[in-house]
């Protein structure tokens, strides 16, 4: 780990959680008294080293981590520019970045003595994780779900149900994340005293956006030791896709104090950052306060939340965590859009030249390194983030191709 | 005096409870909602709780949710919800109006501006469910520069430690969550109310009005004879769904004279 100076980046959030102006604890008062409990509960977990014992001996053994660091060779000589690496995330098990944080949340909830376990999902890849997690721990589990997810992500749905866990399909709103995150706070009041929610991305009321960014620092912690290893050196640029931003907080979060490693987060720019259909929040959004936060949100002139639209379940919420709010008011980290048509072509090109079919939400990022690569030298180095496997995507993807399964 | 403690004070003379029914604003339409105002304050309604529409109201259950759905459909804004105020103020200047609602679409006005409109309109008293004391900070200076009570919601969660924080800067009511869950959902007992109202009381010497499951005029009864308020939304959003405005009036009625049955020490 680094030493973490005064004037670190790495140090936000402060007591009131929040980064920047952003974050906080905007819950109604029957969850406040849990939010600090939980609060207490995590900062004596990560002080504790059993509790660190036993994260690592999960990750270890049932996650399998290490992750490796690939070179990607093939897209590298077919851009021709820089050198690209991707950190391989996907080849967790339940194929995402998603069961780094699971692990870490439901080993906190046995510590708090909660008995069940609730969730919200879009792709559903943390649906799976969470799911995962409480068979393995053997715990009752329900996902909350947006019903045009469970449309579009049968698969997951299926394989959430197969892990024991109720798949409830949210039908309020769009039907999508955001919908499915109002019902899950909804069912948390309801059963406050039993039940933990395990929020899957890095936003929330404090101290989630924290908690999940520490569970998802090992990402970036792994890939600079790895990297350091097979080069010698930071990357010059490290890239993620953000949604709600876990992995890309994963990835960046131990390289904010490196000046030379520019940070780029994709966020979804669906049909066009100029049409009303897009997910980025941080491009054309503004702040305001939802799911617990003050945070950059697509929101109308009177301040109602607007539907955000991808082609990516996991990118599809009109929010994003605090922290990468304040980065991008700060300018630590370029926010750039990709849109659903780039996303596409960059899944198919990186299952054909390095034989990994990326999840939708990790295309967005390859799909960015396709248009910077090329611009930079053969001695520089990309890091990307493979947030997730695209396996679950093949039947949007085909739909959207044209073609019938 | 505000308008909310001229209101409990006369009570307390009276020796009674008050009943606070809602209305969400503009739902299904402004007319509508300007009606069920109007015929609640006439059919005794001692203070007024209107729900500002949010798209993501989550604290709210599904009645009130489909309620503020119909609402922005309706063309609801928050300068919309201030003139409906602005319009009912035109004839009654007595029946405490407080708002209810989420943080965003005020931080989008402008926390400083809207409580100013508020008071300009004449609204006395502030609602907004995901703002906790530990947030609070960022509207009480200007509610207060405005005389806009906060009201402050307690819940069975909130440990006797925290209740002093809590109702510290509150001032109006308070305003007793009594379920753990979302509102028109779960109703708590007499045996509840028995035990958490008087943990209550032994902090502070504000009004207590108990809302989230209260229904029908027999929990609006049980409800005053140990709290000082009874608030009723989701029962009644469902009489309006069902039959219409005039159907509403009339169970105020009905709920009010349940209040009014209930005498209390003054």
């Amino acid at each position: 780990m680094n030493d973490l100076t005064p004037n670190s980046l790495r140090a936000w959030p402060d007591a009131r959680g929040r980064f920047g102006e952003h974050g906080g604890r905007f819950v109604a008062e029957t969850l406040m008294p849990l939010i600090l409990e939980l609060e207490t509960a995590y900062n004596e977990a990560k002080a504790n080293p059993a509790f660190q014992a036993e994260l690592d001996y999960y990750l270890k053994h049932y996650v399998g981590r290490p992750s490796p660091l690939w070179h990607a060779k093939r897209l590298s000589q077919h851009l021709g520019g820089a050198k690209i690496y991707f950190k391989r995330e996907e080849l967790n098990h339940t194929g995402a970045h998603k069961i780094n944080n699971c692990i870490g949340q439901i080993l906190l909830a046995k510590r708090m003595g909660k008995t069940r376990i609730i969730a919200e999902t879009g792709a559903g890849q943390h649906g799976v994780a969470t799911a995962t997690v409480c068979a393995l721990f053997g715990l009752p589990c329900t996902v909350y779900m947006g019903a045009t997810d469970v449309e579009r992500q049968k698969p997951n749905v299926f394989r959430m149900k197969l892990l024991g866990a109720e798949v409830v399909a949210v039908k309020s709103g769009a039907a999508t994340l955001k919908d499915a995150m109002n019902d899950a706070l909804r069912d948390w009041v309801a059963n406050v005293r039993d039940t933990f929610y395990i929020i899957g991305t890095a936003a929330g009321p404090h101290p989630y956006p924290a908690m999940v960014r520490d569970f998802q620092c090992i990402i970036g912690n792994e890939a600079r030791e790895q990297l350091m290893e097979a080069e010698g050196r930071l990357p010059d640029v490290a890239i993620a896709a953000v949604g709600g931003g876990s992995n890309a907080i994963g990835l960046f979060h131990p390289f904010l104090d490196e000046p030379s490693v520019k940070l780029i987060g994709i966020e979804a720019a669906g049909k066009g950052l100029d049409t009303n259909e897009h997910a980025a929040s941080l491009n054309r959004g503004r702040p305001g306060v939802l799911h617990g936060n003050r945070t950059y949100l697509l929101q109308d002139d009177d301040g109602q939340i607007l539907e955000a639209h991808s082609i990516s379940a996991g990118l599809d919420y009109p929010g994003i965590g605090p922290e990468h709010s304040w980065l991008h008011d700060i300018k630590r980290v370029e926010y750039a859009g990709v849109t659903d048509d780039e996303a596409l072509a960059a899944f198919q090109l990186c299952s054909k030249l390095e034989g990994i079919i990326p999840a939708l939400e990790s295309a967005h990022a390859i799909a960015h390194v396709l248009k910077i690569a090329p611009q930079m030298g053969k001695g520089e180095i990309i890091l990307l983030n493979l947030s997730g496997r695209g396996d679950k995507d093949i039947f949007s993807v085909a739909n959207y191709l044209g073609t019938e399964l | 005096m505000s308008r909310i403690a001229g209101v409990f004070a006369a009570l307390r003379q009276e020796g009674r409870g008050a009943l606070i029914p809602f209305v969400e604003a503009f739902d299904p339409d402004r007319a509508t909602s300007l009606t069920l105002l109007k015929g609640m304050a006439e059919n005794g309604a001692d203070i007024i709780e209107i729900g500002m529409p949010f798209t993501d109201p989550m604290a709210d259950g599904p009645t009130i949710q489909a309620a503020g759905r119909r609402g922005l459909q309706a063309g609801a804004t928050l300068n919309g919800v201030l003139e409906l105020v602005t319009e009912f103020r035109k004839e009654n200047d007595h029946t405490p109006l407080v708002l209810m609602g989420y943080l965003n679409p005020i931080l989008s006005h402008g926390v400083e501006a809207f409580c100013f409109d508020a008071a300009k309109a004449g609204v006395d008293g502030l609602i907004i469910v995901d703002l906790p004391a530990e947030e609070a900070d960022l509207v009480l200076p200007y509610a207060k520069e405005n005389k806009l009570d906060v009201i402050r919601l307690i819940a069975p969660t909130t440990s006797d430690e925290r209740l002093r924080h809590v109702l510290a800067g509150s001032s109006g009511f308070i305003y007793y969550v009594s379920i753990t869950g979302v509102t028109g959902t779960r109703t708590a007992s007499a045996a509840d109310l028995a035990r958490d109202i008087p943990r209550i009381r032994t902090e502070t010497d504000l009004p207590i009005a108990v809302g989230f499951g209260v229904r029908t005029p027999d929990q609006a009864a049980t409800v005053v004879a140990h709290a000082d308020a009874a608030i009723v939304a989701s029962a009644l959003i469902d009489t309006l769904c069902k039959e219409n405005a005039e159907a509403v009036i009339r169970d105020v009625r009905a709920l009010a004279d349940a209040v009014r049955g209930v005498r209390k020490a003054a």
